[in-house]
């Protein structure tokens, strides 16, 4: 199959990119785009670090052919914030510990974003839910839930001023 | 705050996969699909324009055709025979990564099949010679007393057999690197990687090259876990080959399936033990039987087996012990390295085993191990005196009271008989050696070193990689405290060979304790230096510090100082009668795991996790309880998810659908509790951390589910289909019972 033009907005900027249409998202981002904040962990949908939103929905970019995204809002980490001026959710996961090796830290900050999103205070267990499809290997997930109770309770301090 | 923090939150960190360097090639390998065989041909589909991509065989090694660790018995390309399945054979490198599937598969590799062993039994056995004239890769035998006098005395003996399973690390990211290779510059290797020496000194030798033309670069690693200790020196070489033939970049990243079928897995294990008991709970002597599955070629597994034997007898006053223990060949990838490296498997057997001998002697398990509990002026398996300060009896007391043990031991066991949901809880007290065992930190001699920079940045130089467990942060905090500056104006240097001297590899919960401890060295030296120049008094500002360095720098060209190891006064160590201080210093602890076990679908939850230890000083608590959540959810993967299934020797669940660890949703609340009593001769009085959490979990939820259901689980991972099958043979035998 031919190269096909396909246009999204990524991070709020119009992009077109000519490619396969059955290339996947993840490669697309990174290879073509350079954004290689967005990881690939497992390449089958396991592990959701290379989570990124399209259209406000929580998606691993491993399983999206890029056709599908076509006219898509993609937001990747890169469009949170940046080390000079972090988004409330970096902040928080910098602050409680809740990156180690670093490799699952875009999808889960992804996730945890899309799950402030729609749920400004999510309980423990609806943490859980909300994360159950990003995998750290490292922290054992509980500065991971301190991270986004703390990033909920910013948000929420924040929209009351 | 973690140093590399800020880049990790917002994704610019750059790994290895997120670097391409110019006229890159992408690098692929061509491996064995047989467990053991001559190799008879190899042929190239003609299919495939092989004009367009550069090949390696072993053909193509200049040096010494073997990944140098121990024994060098580990070939880096198979030439005339493969051992294991997945073994490399050739390698191909092309523009585009995408050709590179398709091309792997058209190289036919033809053989003649040869016997093959696949499990510790076969192996054992001798049912094929497939290592030496025996299959033992190592043993030792490790004495104590006189245990052959002590079985006439006992009011019983109690013998046990257990059994753990092979461990993926599953570190988020897979194993990569990048070779740079010209005649005139010799080879960089940037990679993910552990230890960029060891990488450097098995690249000398395959690449037949002077030192100072290897260059080794750790780059942002994503997890490591013991799994980059030995491989990346594979991967490298791999890379660095193809890199020379073809005379451009070349980057190997593997995807998860290949990392997961190819690399290494922690060691499965058979352990028996036979213990001599008095009626008052005293052990008087155990005779311990362990044996470790080393794959098809020795690599790290004599240093694994040496760990696992010390710590076979566990955290108690044994007058009499022999320990023999072996790794044993099959035909398998090698097993590696993996948090804990041997402990937890010869941990999980004495520590459900204690269970055990509770239960025949009639003592509630707390209380055997209480009374048994190595204590100051005691001395351990290897005859090391215990010092002051270690309090194991108040450590299990803590961990008792903040997990409500008495009470919940009693209520579970009570309400059990009419719930199908089946509660349990059980514990675990244990000990973890920090730093190398025996002469191994004498040996290495490692060195850390400070610079500043002409704008006085301070920098800490240290081989010592962060690979998620902290390491650039505490080295730096330790270098500030030292100095006295704000913490914000030391930065780690480069894990590059050619800029930093050899603190050693990052294995081993080292780090904090020695190489931090160099690092206050090296710290305390650029002090002095800048003290007797004059640029500083005895107080100073961070500013005026960085000034007087920045001077200093102007003068003289450069400010570098050097922290050397030197060993603690009254240490020895007999490698041969495996006699003395084995270990600098132990970390103790005690966990307690509560569950849930379902009698219709045979699931175990973990609910509630208590982790109590004494780690010396905590130099980062955030960091620190980190480490041991982390080793404890991997752990509680260890013991009730995940399973390598084996077939001949090759992963057959090499995907993460298959291959089970736990997600956010199965994690209990891992409550971290810190002792501190500072360990003399550590930085800041730290001892080693992070491999303890991985020893415990997996004994104490066992016991929890011993106790649970009443029935005797001794093997690691517990799936609900064992739960299952022991549970209807218990089931069974009552019936047997009733019906006689």
């Amino acid at each position: 199959m031919s190269l096909q033009r396909i246009v999204m907005t990524v991070n709020g900027v119009e992009r077109t990119v000519d490619a396969h249409p059955m290339e996947r998202l993840l490669d697309v981002l990174r290879e073509k785009l350079g954004l290689t904040g967005t990881k690939e962990g497992c390449g089958e949908g396991e592990c959701g670090a290379c989570s990124v939103l399209m259209d406000g929905s929580l998606v691993n970019s491993c399983l999206i052919p890029v056709a599908q995204a076509a006219h898509a809002q993609i937001v990747t980490i890169e469009g949170l914030g940046s080390p000079e001026k972090l988004d409330p959710v970096q902040e928080a996961f910098l602050h409680c510990g809740g990156s180690q090796c670093g490799m699952c830290t875009p999808g889960m900050i992804m996730a945890a974003k899309c799950l402030l999103m729609h749920n400004v205070k999510p309980s423990r267990e609806e943490i859980r839910e909300g994360l159950g499809g990003n995998l750290c290997r490292c922290t054992g997930y509980m500065r991971i839930f301190e991270a986004v109770e703390a990033a909920a309770r910013t948000q929420e301090s924040e929209a009351a001023r | 705050m973690r140093k590399e923090g800020a880049a990790k939150v917002c994704g610019t960190a750059r790994y290895i996969d997120d670097i391409t360097l110019p006229g890159m090639l992408h690098g692929a390998t061509v491996r064995s699909s047989i467990a053991r065989g001559r190799i008879k041909k190899i042929t190239f589909d003609p299919a495939i324009p092989w004009g367009e991509f550069t090949i390696v065989t072993a053909a193509d090694i200049p040096g010494a055709n073997c990944i140098a660790l121990i024994q060098n018995d580990w070939p880096c390309l198979a030439a005339e025979v493969v051992n294991h399945p997945e073994e490399p054979i050739a390698l191909l490198a092309h523009a585009d990564k995408h050709r590179l599937g398709e091309a792997v598969a058209a190289v036919r590799v033809e053989y003649e099949p040869l016997p093959s062993v696949h499990s510790i039994a076969e192996s054992e056995r001798k049912d094929a010679a497939v290592w030496g004239e025996d299959n033992v890769l190592k043993s030792y035998l490790m004495e104590k007393g006189d245990v052959d006098a002590v079985w006439a005395g006992a009011d019983f003996i109690v013998e046990g057999e257990y059994e753990t399973g092979a461990q993926e690390h599953l570190y988020i990211e897979n194993n990569g690197v990048i070779a740079e290779y010209s005649d005139a510059a010799g080879l960089t290797i940037y990679g993910s990687m552990q230890c960029p020496f060891y990488v450097h000194k098995s690249l000398v030798k395959l690449m037949a090259l002077p030192e100072d033309k290897v260059r080794v670069v750790q780059v942002e690693t994503g997890g490591a876990f013991g799994g980059k200790e030995d491989y990346p020196s594979m991967i490298a070489a791999h890379a660095a080959l193809l890199a020379r033939k073809a005379g451009c970049p070349v980057k190997i990243v593997y995807d998860r399936a290949e990392d997961m079928a190819a690399t290494t897995k922690r060691h499965p294990s058979r352990t028996r033990h036979r213990t001599a008991v008095t009626k008052d709970g005293k052990l008087l002597g155990a005779e311990i039987d362990l044996v470790l599955d080393g794959g098809a070629y020795s690599t790290l597994s004599s240093t694994v087996l040496s760990r696992a034997t010390i710590h076979a007898g566990g955290c108690y006053f044994w007058p009499n012990l022999r320990v023999r223990s072996r790794a044993l060949a099959t035909n398998s990838p090698p097993h590696g390295a993996f948090r804990g490296f041997g402990a937890p498997q010869s941990l999980f057997a004495i520590e459900r085993h204690m269970d055990r001998v509770a239960a025949a002697v009639g003592l509630a398990p707390e209380e055997l191990r209480r009374r048994n509990f190595l204590r100051p002026g005691l001395t351990t398996s290897t005859g090391q005196v215990i010092p002051e300060g270690v309090d194991l009896e108040h450590l299990l007391a803590r961990a008792m009271e903040l997990s409500g043990y008495k009470e919940k031991r009693q209520r579970f066991a009570r309400e059990n008989e009419r719930c199908a949901l089946k509660k349990g809880i059980g514990l675990a007290a244990f000990l973890h050696g920090a730093g190398f065992t025996g002469s191994g930190e004498r040996r290495m001699g490692s060195v850390a070193a400070m610079d500043a920079t002409a704008d006085g940045m301070l920098r800490v130089l240290a081989s010592s990689t962060e690979f998620g467990q902290g390491t650039n942060t505490i080295l730096c905090q330790i270098a500030a405290e030292t100095l006295g500056v704000d913490y914000g104006v030391v930065q780690m240097g480069p894990a590059d060979t050619s800029v930093v001297p050899n603190s050693g590899p990052t294995v081993a919960s080292r780090t904090a304790m020695v190489v931090g401890r160099l690092v206050e060295s090296a710290a305390k030296e650029m002090q002095r230096v800048l003290t007797e120049a004059g640029l500083i008094g005895e107080q100073y500002s961070t500013e005026e510090f960085q000034r007087a360095a920045a001077t200093y720098v102007a003068k003289h060209g450069r400010l570098r100082t050097e922290g050397h190891y030197e060993a603690p006064p009254n240490v020895f160590w007999d490698d041969e009668l495996y006699r003395g201080e084995a270990y600098g210093a132990y970390a103790w602890a005690v966990y307690v795991a509560e569950v849930t076990v379902d009698t219709v679908d045979y699931r175990v939850a973990v609910d509630d996790f208590v982790a109590v230890q004494e780690v010396g000083r905590v130099i980062n608590p955030v960091l620190a309880t980190g480490q041991v959540e982390g080793g404890v959810a991997q752990a509680v993967g260890y013991a009730l998810y995940e399973k390598v299934v084996w077939q001949k020797g090759r992963m057959a669940n090499n995907q993460m659908t298959n291959y089970i660890i736990a997600t956010s949703q199965d994690i209990p609340p891992i409550r971290v509790y810190f002792e501190e009593v500072p360990y003399k001769y550590g930085a800041y009085g730290a001892k080693g951390i992070g491999e303890l959490p991985m020893d415990g979990p997996a004994p104490a939820i066992v016991n929890a589910v011993s106790h649970a259901t009443s029935a005797d689980f001794c093997a690691v991972p517990l799936l609900p289909e064992d739960v299952m099958t022991k549970l209807a043979q218990v089931k069974l035998r009552v019936v047997e019972v009733v019906g006689a």
